[in-house]
């Protein structure tokens, strides 16, 4: 069976028959590297054609269909407009902080990437803390928004990252505690370990009632974590023009657009991963003839699957619902999912100490 | 440097109060749905005081109509309110006719309700779409603009335009009904009798859309009377002020048809009453469409038209409120003097009022149930 955990054993293996162990590791850094941006660049593009074809699906348009097949290259067009476009920084900016914190939130999605498994042993670091890295590392960006709406010195800007920071803040707190609820089941807070866990099936499907409540919560979390609508209080065009990054152009625009596509993307994948068995594929209980073709099924194309579901439903949301306002969005978070997720986890808890979960 | 200049500069480099944060609304904005100003003083996201700052769309139309024959004037008005500009030249024509003491014939009189009420809902239809949008919903937009581009059609078969139609002369109309009007106006309201039901499904059922609304920007009667809001505005708050009910111009004292009243005076309410006022335009067509007399189309007029010496004051309901045009005559062939009531600019009067208080999202929640166009508060 087709596996990438073989080009990546082999690629390890020459390395480090050719070199020696430091210049080893030296080169796998620089070929992550080389992969890590080039992942970057194609998933932006995928992502943000892909919005828009699902938006003009939901809206009965057509969308972008005139650059290239299908429209296929209209993002890359768009990539290459925004490169062309000067880089203003306005008058009254702190220039300095105004033009690093777009490259603060880019890094903060890069870092998030590592410990996350794509396939079968096709993993960057499978650190053992990795759970509480991806929600360590992710909450970075709140940093690099705040700072972009501070130097702007624009009050747009400044009431966007405002905005932004207190939503961010809240809702990672329940984004958190549903994460934590699988980690209590699996009992690790490694990735891989986490994905071993769900050899027999998915947690979704394995931790009855309230797994399923955790997963609508992490879902909700991360739609606000992620600013986007309903939730997109932090731009919201009709009332802040555009939130924190009113005063970017050009190529600075497109780190912040980017860093949110992929943002998007890394949540998913982590929802996919404690929710729906990371890159393991379907199996139900004892019908082997059924577990055996679903075996056949790439393990990146599982992963990658689930992830664009999840990424499908996100999209959904935001094509369907009206925004909320800012003190409903904060009420919602701390009068309603705070609690139930904490009520929530102490359930899931009981399940895991009797065993009561499949 | 140009007043407007000034307020801009003014407003960043005021002392304010401590913790007050000025902040300038416009002139391009995109929740304004044109070119109107408003300085928004805040605390925090809290609103304190919001102060509109028109003039940038004035083209100075009532002065323009002075110099303007009475058949000429009318075409310029369509510029005011676009949105419903076959209903402000109802009202124009019928300020004309009341000069000349003109007798319409039947049929003039039905084609042009049936055109006033189509005209509302095309108006009615881009607002529920910018509405929504302005809750942060893009979704409706398009299909809103679905339905209205059907009534655009119609529009332009018999009136030759979609938008500024043009199609009133004092004593009748311009052209007859197209031939396929009758057929294509029965379809539409087929189709749309489905839509409405899919708009609750979307919008008005919605719990977020309910929770921005209900209870913000709440208006109350006599608030609504002392500002002088007319249209959905003023009947959600309670004050029977449907002109096509008080006063009733060409057929609609034979029309069955409801004057819709919410009590709450807030911005669903406001959404409540314009959702309903579909239904009940449709209901007036429904009357109409089969029963429209034969006969001319327009009335015999002098090719030079000139009004008695006298002031002349006539009112139609738009889609916005009530649109009052006052004509003083010197016997000539042009107007002395023209004053136009738009129904926006009332309106936009209590925003300051309704918004006190609320915060910056629901600005944009009551200045979308107010349903401003910018030309008409403007002129």
């Amino acid at each position: 069976m087709f596996s990438l955990e073989y080009i990546t054993d082999s690629i390890q293996h020459w390395l480090y028959s050719t070199f020696n162990p430091t210049m080893a590791l030296l080169l796998e850094c620089l070929i992550i590297i080389l992969l890590v941006t080039a992942f970057f660049g194609v998933l932006g593009l995928v992502l943000v054609l892909m919005e828009r074809k699902v938006a003009a699906r939901m809206q009965i348009r057509l969308g972008p269909n005139r650059v290239g097949p299908k429209g296929m290259l209209q993002t890359t067009a768009d990539t290459i407009k925004l490169m062309m476009k000067e880089g203003l920084t306005p008058d009254g900016a702190d220039k300095f902080l105004f033009n690093l914190a777009p490259f603060i939130v880019m890094i903060a999605a890069m870092l998030v990437l590592a410990p996350i498994a794509f396939a079968k042993g096709f993993q960057i670091w499978d650190i053992n803390i990795g759970v509480l890295y991806v929600s360590a590392v992710s909450s970075v960006s709140v940093i690099g928004i705040l700072m972009a709406g501070w130097a702007s010195n624009n009050k747009y800007s400044l009431l966007g990252a405002m905005r932004s920071g207190a939503q961010i803040v809240s809702y990672e707190l329940s984004a958190g505690l549903s994460i934590i609820s699988i980690v209590v089941l699996s009992g690790s807070l490694q990735i891989s370990e986490i994905i071993a866990s769900q050899q027999t099936g998915w947690w979704l499907f394995r931790g009855h009632i309230p797994v399923i409540i955790a997963f609508v919560i992490f879902i909700i979390a991360v739609t606000a974590e992620t600013n986007r609508a309903p939730f997109d209080l932090a731009e919201a065009e009709s009332e802040l023009t555009a939130g924190f990054h009113t005063e970017y152009s050009g190529m600075k625009f497109a780190l912040f657009f980017l860093a949110e596509y992929i943002n998007i993307f890394i949540v998913c994948a982590i929802g996919a991963t404690l929710f729906l068995g990371g890159w393991m594929p379907l199996h139900i209980g004892h019908w082997k003839g059924f577990n055996h073709i679903m075996d056949y099924i790439p393990s990146s194309v599982w992963f990658l699957g689930k992830t664009f579901f999840l990424i499908f439903l996100i999209m959904w949301f935001r094509w369907t619902f009206p925004r909320l306002r800012v003190d409903q969005l904060l009420s919602l978070e701390w009068k309603y999912l705070l609690p139930i997720s904490m009520f929530n986890l102490l359930l899931v808890t009981l399940i895991a100490i009797m065993g009561w979960h499949f | 440097m140009y007043r407007e200049t000034q307020i801009i500069n003014d407003a960043a480099t005021l002392p304010s109060a401590e913790g007050e944060l000025v902040i300038n609304v416009g002139p391009q904005h995109p929740a304004t749905h044109g070119v109107l100003h408003l300085v928004i003083t805040l605390q925090g996201e809290t609103i304190q005081k919001v102060e509109p700052h028109l003039g940038y769309i004035h083209r100075s139309i009532e002065k323009m109509c002075e110099s303007l024959s009475y058949r000429q004037f009318i075409y310029v008005t369509s510029r005011m309110d676009y949105l419903s500009a076959h209903i402000n030249n109802h009202g124009c024509v019928l300020c004309v006719e009341k000069g000349l003491q003109l007798e319409i014939p039947p049929r003039a009189q039905v084609i042009r309700v049936l055109m006033d009420e189509l005209t509302r809902i095309a108006s009615h239809e881009l607002w529920w779409g910018a509405m929504a949008m302005d809750l942060g919903a893009f979704t409706p937009f398009f299909y809103a603009f679905r339905e209205r581009e059907t009534i655009n059609d119609i529009m332009e078969e018999t009136c030759g335009t979609r938008l500024t139609m043009n199609y009133m002369v004092p004593g009748g109309v311009m052209y007859d009904l197209h031939p396929n009007f009758q057929k294509r106006v029965k379809d539409f309201i087929q189709l749309f009798n489905n839509k409405i039901d899919e708009y609750d499904d979307l919008v008005t059922g919605n719990i977020i859309f309910q929770n921005r609304t209900k209870g913000v920007g709440v208006l109350s009667k006599e608030d609504a009377i002392s500002f002088g809001c007319t249209g959905p505005v003023g009947r959600a708050s309670g004050v029977h002020c449907d002109i096509r009910k008080l006063y009733p111009y060409e057929v609609y004292d034979n029309l069955s048809f409801d004057e819709i009243v919410e009590t709450a005076g807030d911005s669903y309410a406001r959404y409540l009453v314009r959702i309903k006022e579909l239904r009940q335009s449709i209901r007036i067509i429904e009357q109409l469409i089969d029963n429209i007399p034969e006969g001319d189309f327009q009335a015999k007029t002098k090719a030079v038209l000139k009004l008695p010496r006298g002031e002349f004051y006539s009112r139609v309901e738009t889609a916005r409120g009530e649109l009052g045009v006052f004509i003083v005559s010197e016997g000539a062939t042009t107007p002395y003097r023209i004053k136009f009531r738009s129904p926006g600019f009332s309106n936009l009067s209590a925003l300051d009022h309704m918004s006190r208080g609320s915060k910056i999202g629901d600005l944009m929640a009551i200045m979308g149930t107010l349903d401003l166009v910018i030309p008409d508060i403007d002129r």
